[in-house]
């Protein structure tokens, strides 16, 4: 039963608006940091060219905001290379909590998809996902929407870097921090969660104090997340 | 380091950064994961979650930080009721912003 064409193209338009607006809050936030980025990476010696291709197909906020301070004080492509890894090792757990919900989609579909697969793009996806079936359209709106923002606001941060220099008035800085805890409470449904998530925060803050670098995130959101399966059969029996 | 140096490094970025977003995508969908390993997955968001926001909110400049000082911290109350009540998105980003604008008007 194969929708005709011009019906099937306004069901595309709907879910991609759809998607482009959820991504709002994304966007709100990744304007003035990819605007941050923009202006130190030129402040570190790197040309535009090089400036916008990273936000292109590195796309992953803050690597790229530790890696043009790297540049700037002269360390090595491989260390450099090793940090990003490092610190972008995360999307591992990710692209794996998604999985089960992208079960249907092909291979290609899943690829690009985890081309633009961030913190943000993965909080919004996993409460998404859990509320209704991951539409493709509206997956990859959301997903276009939030890199072209980045990209657009490490643009913005090349060309005007030296004419806006305080953005704290407008409060954009707090667009993805309030993004995430709507995002938290929305992927709370029962009490095994909020003990994991309570394990993995504080965790989080102790190892992070404790100087564990940039494993922190990884290793609270692995402890929580077992104590968390631990709990729920403990609470079922 | 030179441009072209740079735009090298930028491409070893992208492949270390983009190998641990596809594979496990690639690898495990399709497959019958275990029940047990469905599970943790599950635990996973919001774990992960918790332990990016918990520092961002809690510290400043590497340290905890409960008075005026941290506007974050004091905004993460109404955005979390906001949260709580509307189960939404939108709301809660507005007014955590709102109380962060309004907040730096009255210290700064």
């Amino acid at each position: 039963m194969a929708p005709t064409a011009s019906q099937s193209s306004k069901h595309h338009f709907k879910h991609w608006v759809q998607g482009a607006l959820q991504a709002t809050p994304i966007l709100l936030g990744y304007l003035p940091i990819g605007f941050a980025f923009g202006v130190l990476s030129q402040k570190a010696g790197l040309s535009p060219f090089n400036t916008l291709f990273m936000s292109l197909i590195v796309y992953a906020g803050s690597s790229q905001l530790i890696v043009v301070g790297l540049i700037a004080v002269g360390v090595t492509p491989l260390s450099i290379i090793l940090t990003t890894f490092v610190v972008n090792l995360r999307h591992m757990l990710m692209s794996a909590a998604l999985t089960p919900h992208l079960n249907k989609w092909p291979k290609w579909a899943l690829a690009g998809f985890a081309f633009e697969l961030t913190d943000e793009s993965f909080a919004l996806h996993a409460t998404r996902f859990v509320e209704k079936a991951a539409e493709r359209a509206e997956t990859f709106a959301v997903n276009i929407t939030a890199h072209a923002a980045w990209i657009l606001g490490t643009w913005l941060g090349v060309v005007a870097g030296g004419l806006i220099t305080d953005i704290e008035p407008f409060a954009l800085d707090y667009a993805l921090p309030a993004m995430f805890i709507a995002l938290l409470v929305m992927q709370i449904k029962k009490n095994a969660q909020i003990f994991a998530a309570l394990l993995a925060g504080g965790l989080s803050v102790g190892l992070y104090l404790y100087g564990w670098g940039q494993w922190y995130v990884i290793i609270a959101t692995i402890i929580g997340a077992s104590f968390g399966v631990l709990v729920e059969k403990w609470i079922k029996n | 380091m030179d441009q072209e140096l740079i735009f090298m490094t930028i491409i070893g970025m992208a492949l270390v950064t983009y190998i641990p977003r596809v594979i496990p995508l690639l690898a495990l969908s399709g497959k019958n994961l275990p029940k047990l390993v469905i599970a943790w997955l599950r635990f996973v968001p919001a774990a992960v979650l918790a332990a990016m926001l918990t520092p961002a909110i809690l510290l400043e400049n590497g340290q905890f930080a409960f008075g005026t000082e941290n506007l974050f911290l004091w905004a993460a109350l109404p955005t979390l009721i906001a949260a709580v009540l509307t189960k939404s998105l939108f709301l809660p980003v507005v007014v955590g912003m709102l109380v962060v604008i309004i907040g730096r008007m009255l210290i700064g």
